[in-house]
């Protein structure tokens, strides 16, 4: 036997090229944020890189500035995206997976050039760029991330609960708040974590929609980067980190909501 | 009746208003107006000159580039993360875990964190950032996504074939083309594919891997460009072309699809 077939012949083996892949891509560069956010430019280990945030109003104003856009962008998703989730689990198999196909399609297009035509959208019926620019542009870039999670789950429903609580003289109201809402919360959950996660780190898409007048947090950290303010920056990446593991933790077993439901 | 009525008007509703911006694109590319929204009659020069070389070859070349990461990118995405699926299926326990752990890293993180951890990685390197790196970058996040497609498909698998298998006197290597292979390609298949529009649609990543070599990506291209103020014209027809490339390709593997499911 070869020594690579001697190698590759216990498939636990496998899995080593990509882990000594993830280490050097992942792990290190992980720990490469952690060692510049506490270090200065000399190497020294310090927390003025975190103080210089607190310090700075605007910093930590844009901070929660970030999520609150993000907390609405999140929000408007769900009251949009749910209802039309739950008519198309409602709807013939395959016009159901034309449409999903239609909700999919605009997402393949370039980011950039969707808000850009966003920014014509506004332009072309004359509407002021601004903050509701920022939030209509941050929907329409990611309302289809909610709406599949809550479609599959949705759709996976086991329908003898709702026509049981029906039977019991449950009315249409009390059916969605006490049957169809809790059974697809899974699905609500993976669609917030999905929406929410990108769009409080978004950069480029705010500075586009709203001529440069609002920053957004991804911003702040893309600018002191590229000013070689890599310390700082590192220190923002470590916050933002922070916010997005307690995001994680928050909405719980996050195993189950990776996926989402996928796109697939 | 009426209901139903309303509720596929809602659908709809929110259909026209995620292609409203792609429908102004697309129209817009058939007139030679410098500005998006400034209708000055039909033409198709726009279209001609994309291709012309001159005036307009650095963005044929940043489509160029944007096409050869993604290939690259998903290609080895596909093979590593095909070996690291099929290794970590084998795997149990506090080992698994960790694998998995790092695995939705870069998926739970947001492209910013993964763009900033990969700058200083390769800043602290001394790794001078362009092509090598860019593509580098896109591995490490699209091959989360590939495990994630090939895992359900081991999952499915029946565990006694590659057994069986060695059983009959095959080598672990011809196991593995022979039975291991065949049931996992379509989710080869749907990783590859999913790596291949994450790459060409990603921009945070790229943005600060790219280095300033003066590579350009179309996102990178697209960004300088919006940044500048206007939007190179030529940017309409060649959205246009994209967004019918891919509806034809999403055609296409929607049928695809169809087929395998009427096949068993």
């Amino acid at each position: 036997m070869n020594p690579l077939n001697a190698v590759f012949s216990t498939r636990k083996n496998w899995v080593v090229p990509y882990v000594v892949f993830a280490l050097l891509f992942v792990v290190l560069p992980l720990l490469l944020i952690v060692a510049y956010a506490f270090t200065d430019d000399a190497g020294h280990l310090t927390l003025a890189n975190f103080g210089k945030f607190f310090d700075h109003p605007e910093a930590v104003n844009t901070f929660i500035y970030s999520i609150g856009i993000a907390i609405i962008t999140t929000l408007g998703c769900v009251v949009l995206g749910y209802p039309a989730a739950w008519i198309l689990s409602r709807s013939r198999s395959n016009y159901a997976q034309t449409l999903i196909l239609l909700f999919i399609l605009p997402m393949w297009v370039n980011v950039l050039i969707r808000t850009l035509a966003t920014v014509a959208l506004f332009d072309f019926c004359q509407l002021p760029l601004g903050e509701g620019a920022l939030i209509f542009g941050m929907i329409y870039n990611f309302i289809p991330f909610m709406i599949f999670p809550i479609y599959n789950t949705l759709q996976k429903m086991d329908r003898s609960y709702i026509e049981a609580a029906e039977d019991l003289g449950a009315n249409a109201t009390q059916v969605f708040w006490k049957i169809i809402l809790p059974l697809s919360m899974p699905g609500v959950v993976s669609g917030v974590m999905m929406v929410f996660m990108p769009t409080v780190s978004t950069f480029a898409i705010a500075e586009l929609l709203t001529m440069n007048n609002i920053k957004l947090f991804g911003t702040t950290m893309q600018e002191n980067i590229n000013n070689s303010m890599w310390n700082y920056g590192a220190a923002l990446s470590l916050i933002m980190l922070f916010l997005i593991a307690a995001t994680s933790l928050f909405s719980g077993d996050g195993k189950d909501s990776e996926k989402g439901g996928g796109l697939w | 009746m009426v209901r139903r009525w309303m509720e596929q008007l809602y659908l709809w509703m929110l259909l026209a208003l995620l292609y409203a911006p792609i429908l102004i694109i697309v129209v817009f590319s058939f007139t030679e107006s410098k500005v998006l929204g400034n209708w000055t009659g039909f033409s198709l020069k726009l279209y001609g000159s994309i291709f012309q070389t001159g005036a307009h070859h650095s963005l044929l070349n940043a489509c160029v580039n944007t096409v050869a990461i993604a290939l690259i990118a998903a290609t080895v995405s596909t093979l590593l993360g095909s070996m690291a699926a099929i290794g970590l299926f084998q795997l149990r326990g506090g080992r698994r875990k960790a694998v998995e752990l790092v695995n939705t890293v870069p998926i739970l993180n947001g492209d910013i964190i993964t763009g900033i951890s990969l700058f200083l990685l390769f800043v602290s390197l001394g790794v001078t950032q362009g092509f090598a790196t860019v593509t580098l970058a896109h591995i490490t996040f699209c091959t989360p996504y590939v495990v994630l497609c090939v895992m359900p498909r081991l999952k499915q698998m029946n565990p006694n074939l590659y057994e069986a298998a060695l059983d009959l006197g095959a080598t672990p290597l011809q196991a593995m083309r022979k039975v291991i292979l065949p049931e996992i390609r379509p989710g080869m298949v749907t990783g590859f594919l999913l790596s291949l529009t994450l790459s060409v649609d990603d921009f945070a990543v790229t943005v600060f891997t790219i280095g300033n070599q003066g590579l350009e990506t179309l996102s990178t291209y697209i960004y300088a460009d919006a940044r500048k103020g206007g939007l190179t014209p030529e940017l309409r027809p060649l959205s246009a072309i994209i967004f019918v490339v891919i509806l034809v390709l999403l055609l296409i593997m929607n049928r695809r699809a169809g087929q395998l499911k009427k096949n068993g």
